[in-house]
């Protein structure tokens, strides 16, 4: 095994015992990246912070004073701001963008001693479930069983591709809709989006900000617990960040669910579902009941309007967040022409800096937020978000401690297969993630196993507010149980 | 509720983004698609219903106001298309 096949909490104990440095996991880590362009995961590599970082990390761990993420190396999402590093969120209206700021959740990860390999590609201002609206071109899957490029999701599809393929020990992801969830089932990986608040946004670029969360992307549950925790802080820059405390996920990992309610919300059973899907949701719920849980059939009755009132309300924070794209302070500006007057300046370089799923949300935001339907669609989509969330309160209230839904519709799905697609057919893929976003819920998925074409799908635990340890715990029950091995076979 | 031509042009242009002119009716319809989508909203009873404000009940925070950050023009300018002499530069806003 080479050492960027590690997982963190390996690398972790092996540096502590000096069996390894973080230099050397960092060159595997940066050997791994070089042989893996098919792939086209990361977009903006940095060999030397990477080098710079682990040598300090590496005297760090000497001195004896190692946090667990020490010395670990990750890719960012794309959506993070690193200090001088560029950051463009996929887009062309960033390009050339450096921010002279760190965000708060890679100053976090910097401050415990993990090492910055590079930044990962991802949908468009994470909009999108295919990364292929990605101004750098589509990620790859790195799992592939036929002659057809398969997508890795999105809109964290480059720290998927990453994470699966080794190109890196873990990645940052964020999830406005599923962004963290979909691709990581899609690519046979962990991801955990936590509640709303535990993370900071600051410095993250902002898609939808009632709905955003970052969260870690990792080859095991226990690595998205350590990850996590060393994410997590209360922010005085972000006024959503809870002032809570960080407890330590790691050690609520205990193996033991015995006696705990875990929800079976029947209304996530719809229409057409595969058969694969519904054996794998119902192989589930029996491995956490021979774990010693109760299986209960519930109902959250307003979960066919998740998706809808989320494409309203997305798009309109969307269309208010990417105001600030303008042409004057950061970015691209277009080329103007004899007699352009500032607003022709606007409209030229967004048309031009914008790709086409961008304007589409840009413009269903603006019209949702127009004089005369802000009441008919906005403010009835956030009454409907409300019940939504009440949903899951009276699930809680009767004692649910977690509740099981499979991750996506169905596997990967080949790059290119939705171009022609209505609009609407793509945001489909959000079925099962959007309301854990829209009730501020933490989520995760978990490898479930393959499907018939030897594609990896996962499940999703959904937990109580603040309590992602008690979730990483069923995650964990549901792993072990699992026993998911399976990796890519590497053709590229 | 479907978009017209004459709408899609406005919210475009409401947007600020420059749409060609031939590209309109395509938009028009993309748009009409995901509102139509957007209508099973009205099936729901949302009266009485307070919009959702948070995950749990938080008071916003408040602080001192002060200054506590500030005071490098090179640094918030360095990213800038077009600086000059300490300023953003912009087409000419008023004739």
């Amino acid at each position: 095994m080479s050492l960027n096949q590690l997982t963190i909490s390996d690398a972790r104990d092996a540096l502590r015992k000096g069996d390894v440095t973080s230099a050397e996991i960092t060159e595997a880590c940066l050997t791994a990246i070089d042989g893996a362009g098919a792939l086209n995961a990361y977009c903006h590599l940095t060999p030397e912070i990477a080098r710079d970082q682990a040598a300090a990390a590496d005297a760090r761990i000497r001195a004896g004073d190692a946090p667990a993420m020490c010395g670990i190396p990750l890719g960012i999402k794309d959506l993070f701001c690193t200090k001088g590093v560029p950051s463009q969120a996929a887009s062309r209206i960033l390009e050339g963008f450096r921010p002279e700021y760190e965000s708060t959740v890679t100053q976090n990860l910097w401050d415990a001693g993990a090492v910055m390999l590079g930044k990962l590609s991802m949908d468009e201002f994470a909009m999108g479930s295919s990364n292929e609206t990605a101004c750098y071109g589509p990620v790859v899957n790195p799992w592939k069983v036929d002659d057809r490029q398969l997508t890795p999701g999105g809109s964290s599809g480059g720290s998927a591709a990453a994470v699966a393929a080794d190109l890196c020990l873990a990645a940052t992801g964020t999830d406005t809709g599923g962004s963290i969830r979909q691709p990581a089932a899609f690519t046979g990986i962990v991801g955990i989006k936590p509640t709303y608040g535990r993370v900071s946004r600051w410095g993250v670029v902002a898609f939808a900000s009632s709905l955003d969360q970052a969260g870690p992307m990792t080859k095991t549950v226990r690595d998205a617990a350590i990850m996590l925790g060393a994410m997590c802080s209360h922010d005085p820059k972000d006024s959503t960040s809870a002032d809570i405390p960080v407890p330590d996920f790691e050690a609520a990992l205990t193996g033991d669910i015995r006696g705990k309610k875990i929800g079976i919300p029947r209304e996530y059973r719809m229409d057409g579902m595969p058969a694969e899907i519904e054996k794998l949701w119902s192989d589930g719920a029996a491995m956490l009941r021979d774990a010693g849980a109760e299986i209960v059939d519930i109902s959250l009755p307003h979960t066919k309007y998740a998706l809808p009132a989320y494409y309203v309300v997305a798009p309109a924070e969307a269309s208010s967040n990417l105001a600030r794209y303008d042409g004057v302070r950061y970015g691209h500006r277009a080329r103007l022409g004899q007699g352009d007057g500032i607003t022709e300046m606007y409209e030229k370089t967004r048309a031009e800096g914008f790709g086409k799923e961008v304007q589409r949300r840009v413009m269903i935001g603006t019209y949702v937020l127009s004089a005369g339907f802000y009441d008919a669609y906005y403010n009835r989509a956030r009454k409907v978000r409300a019940l939504i969330k009440r949903d899951f309160d009276q699930a809680f209230a009767a004692g649910i401690d977690a509740i099981l839904t499979p991750a996506t519709p169905s596997s990967a799905f080949g790059l290119g297969e939705m171009a022609n697609a209505d609009p609407v057919a793509m945001y489909l893929n959000d079925v099962f993630t959007v309301t854990v976003n829209l009730a501020g819920l933490p989520g995760v998925a978990v490898p479930a196993g393959l499907d018939s074409k030897g594609l990896p799908l996962g499940l999703q635990l959904i937990g109580r507010p603040w309590q992602e340890g008690d979730l990483l715990n069923h995650a964990y029950v549901l792993e072990k149980a699992v026993g998911f091995a399976a990796k890519p076979a590497k053709w590229w | 509720m479907s978009i017209d031509i004459d709408t899609a042009r406005k919210v475009a242009h409401l947007a600020r983004i420059a749409v060609a002119e031939e590209d309109l009716p395509a938009l028009a319809g993309e748009l009409s698609g995901i509102l139509t989508f957007m209508e099973q909203l009205n099936e729901v009873n949302v009266d009485g219903v307070e919009p959702m404000t948070s995950v749990t009940p938080m008071r916003l925070k408040r602080r001192a106001d002060v200054v506590t950050d500030g005071g490098y023009p090179e640094k918030i300018l360095s990213n800038a298309p077009d600086a000059r002499e300490g300023f953003f530069a912009v087409p000419k806003v008023v004739e």
